[in-house]
């Protein structure tokens, strides 16, 4: 009996992650050269970009049984997750050399979550899309203890893994109803078969109620939102920031696989489950990030308030909604990088600059390091001319195209609620007294020159944000098809 | 209600009770003896399916391995399981709620007609499960089960990196180092030239 060799070339930039990375745990295991495991981590994700654009066409391939699918929506979110954990990696330098976690595996480690998002990024087929989820956890659960040291962390570390395994089983036993109901686990089958009619349509609401709370975990959406500050908050500043970044692309490929590609005909049962989970993440998001002190758990509700729009997005069920929401995704992660790109930029041995307080008076000990901060939170907050504005405007646009004016509504009234937190952040940095009126250590140069570009990136996205928005519409165009 | 469907229930009967007293056990050592009684009874419950290598996978990974050394480690850990389920009866009205709730719904939700499924063919004379299985391992799914492998590769250095710990100043030493010596690594003969010891007089310095 033969079978036919799978076509491996789709899949080329896993194999070339999967395989570098097992190359740095032998340098690990043998060398013990941090140094060389950091140069090749970038190195490796600089190659994956190179082969994903070299690769990627317009067309989309499945392989592996259909289990894979190369497509152009996946192609761009895989650049742009290279992206964010190349700039992830550049920021932390510096803070894990200095807490002693500078080691190989934190590298490894960081590899193998990026090749868990491509799994889920490009998995056409339940089955995948979980493995690539776990992998992904599995990785972030080790990465967040990795710093033993520290007993927060290590309280962060049990408490995401134990939610995170709780909802692995609720999207597991989601998932199992769907196939139970269907009888297949390819996404493209089961909308065929959901299109043609199930024989009972309480099974398949009750399905996708764990499924859809599963996925609300894993985004960290309102009323599973709970682990998101502690986490945030317990990790090391550094595995925040990748916590924060590039797994949200992954989470919203995640989301428009099951949702689009595969359960597209129970559109209307999913999008009231989403509009609450949208409305309750702006709500608590928004008005939790208020009372915070502390900066990471600030961001950890903006997060959450974010990926509540995020939601509105993919809710509104349009062509135009899902391009939206994909621009809104790469928007965040460049805002969300600078955010805690610079919580860990202004830490240093034995002081982490994650209190509020810690901000006050910067622009007088830094002005440029203020100034990019402060471009960070205008757009966070929505204002123009940065990205966050046309992203939020996207949204709002495609709802209300899709009819759902009283979503836009409250999306908007949230966001003032929210532009609160940001702007007091620039208050605090322009118009308070310093605590110490020393300059800001100005140490790791690429570091800060990487910080920079991200404020500066933020900026002209802002003021030219067409180009992106078109990338977004394309691929989603020529991924829908 | 044939033979087949005696042996479920009883099964099933039994993998209930025995999940409850895991969760409701003082002893973390009994818990953990239900919680093999619970495999055991789901892998009946895979042979009922006449899924043979998952039945007996399930008793020999599960059972063999993971929780003979899970015994292994709540023996030698000596927990204190009264402190870690402080609340526990505190919580259990609301708990029962959700789970009751949940059971209402499945009940209502779940069964034969719902899903709308047939029983399977039956299966021909020489058919293999395990062969089956294998052969849709290594073919239809040979990605995923490489996933599976990256998993696991993950798990293990994960494992490793949060445990290991490199103390410097050990004085432990190492037999192979030990073993490897020679005599040429140890021990320096120095050649000394026979010297007389040089008396300086004191009239010579003068």
């Amino acid at each position: 009996m033969t079978y036919p060799l799978p076509d491996l070339l789709p899949a080329l930039p896993e194999i070339l992650v999967l395989t570098l990375a097992c190359v740095i745990l032998v340098i690990e295991a043998f060398f013990k050269d941090a140094k060389a495991a950091y140069v090749l981590t970038l190195l490796t994700l600089l190659g994956a970009a190179g082969v994903t654009a070299f690769t990627g066409g317009e067309m989309s391939v499945h392989t592996f049984n259909g289990m894979f699918v190369d497509d152009a929506m996946g192609d761009v979110l895989k650049l742009m997750t290279y992206l964010a954990a190349i700039t992830a990696v550049v920021y932390s330098r510096g803070y894990l050399a200095e807490r002693g976690i500078f080691k190989g595996e934190y590298f490894a480690l960081v590899l193998f979550a990026v090749l868990g998002m491509m799994v889920m990024i490009s998995a056409s087929h339940l089955l995948t899309l979980y493995l690539g989820l776990e992998l992904l956890s599995l990785s972030l659960y080790a990465m967040v203890a990795l710093h033993r040291e520290s007993q927060a962390a290590v309280e962060a570390a049990m408490k995401y893994f134990v939610l995170g395994a709780l909802a692995s089983g609720l999207l597991l036993y989601g998932m199992s109803m769907l196939y139970g109901l269907t009888g297949t686990l390819d996404l493209a089958q089961i909308s065929a078969a959901l299109r043609e009619g199930v024989s009972s349509p309480v099974v398949l609401a009750f399905g996708l109620v764990f499924v859809v709370a599963g996925l609300g975990f894993k985004l960290g959406n309102a009323p599973f939102h709970m682990w998101v500050p502690d986490v945030y908050h317990g990790a090391p500043t550094a595995v925040t920031l990748f916590i924060g970044t590039a797994p949200k692309l992954a989470a919203f490929a995640f989301a428009m696989r099951l949702l689009v590609d595969g359960l597209e005909p129970a559109h209307g049962d999913w999008q009231q489950m989403l509009a609450v989970m949208a409305v309750l993440s702006m709500a608590i998001g928004n008005l939790a990030a208020i009372m915070q002190t502390n900066i990471k758990r600030m961001l950890a509700y903006s997060t959450i308030s974010h990926m509540g729009f995020l939601l509105l997005g993919i809710l509104a069920g349009t062509f135009a909604g899902y391009s939206a929401a994909m621009f809104y995704a790469i928007a965040y992660v460049l805002m969300s990088l600078g955010g805690f790109g610079m919580v860990v930029y202004l830490s240093r041995a034995g002081y982490e600059a994650e209190n509020l307080d810690d901000y006050k008076g910067l622009n007088s000990r830094s002005p440029w390091l203020a100034a990019v901060m402060g471009i960070l939170m205008f757009s966070m907050a929505g204002i123009p001319p940065f990205v966050g504005f046309y992203a939020k405007l996207t949204i709002l646009q495609s709802l209300v195209g899709a009819g759902l004016v009283w979503l836009a509504v409250l999306a908007v009234l949230f966001s003032l609620i929210g532009a609160f937190y940001y702007l007091r952040v620039i208050k605090l940095m322009y118009f308070d007294a310093p605590h110490s009126t020393g300059a800001v250590a100005a140490e790791a140069g690429d570091a800060r020159m990487l910080l920079s570009l991200n404020g500066l990136a933020v900026l002209l996205l802002g003021l030219a944000p067409q180009p992106l928005m078109a990338l977004c519409a394309n691929a989603m165009q020529l991924s829908l098809q | 209600m044939n033979f087949a469907d005696v042996v479920f229930f009883l099964f099933a009967a039994i993998l209930l009770l025995a999940g409850l007293r895991v969760i409701t056990a003082r002893n973390p050592v009994h818990a953990a003896l239900w919680l093999v009684l619970a495999f055991f009874t789901a892998a009946g419950l895979w042979m009922l399916l006449e899924a043979e290598f998952l039945a007996i996978t399930l008793v020999l990974v599960y059972v063999g391995a993971v929780m003979v050394l899970f015994i292994f480690v709540v023996m030698m850990l000596d927990i204190n399981l009264e402190e870690l389920r402080q609340g526990f009866w505190d919580f259990l009205p609301l708990a029962a709620l959700v789970a009751g709730l949940m059971i209402v719904e499945m009940v209502m939700v779940l069964g034969k007609e719902t899903f709308g499924l047939v029983a399977p063919l039956a299966k021909p004379e020489n058919y293999s499960n395990t062969k089956e299985l294998g052969r849709l391992l290594y073919t239809d799914y040979v990605y995923p089960f490489e996933l599976a492998s990256v998993i696991l590769l993950v798990a293990i250095v994960a494992a490793i990196a949060l445990t290991l710990r490199r103390r410097p100043g050990l004085k432990a030493v190492d037999p192979a180092w030990q073993v490897k010596q020679s005599r040429e690594g140890r021990v320096r003969l120095v050649n000394l030239k026979p010297q007389k010891p040089e008396y300086k007089s004191e009239e010579e310095d003068e």
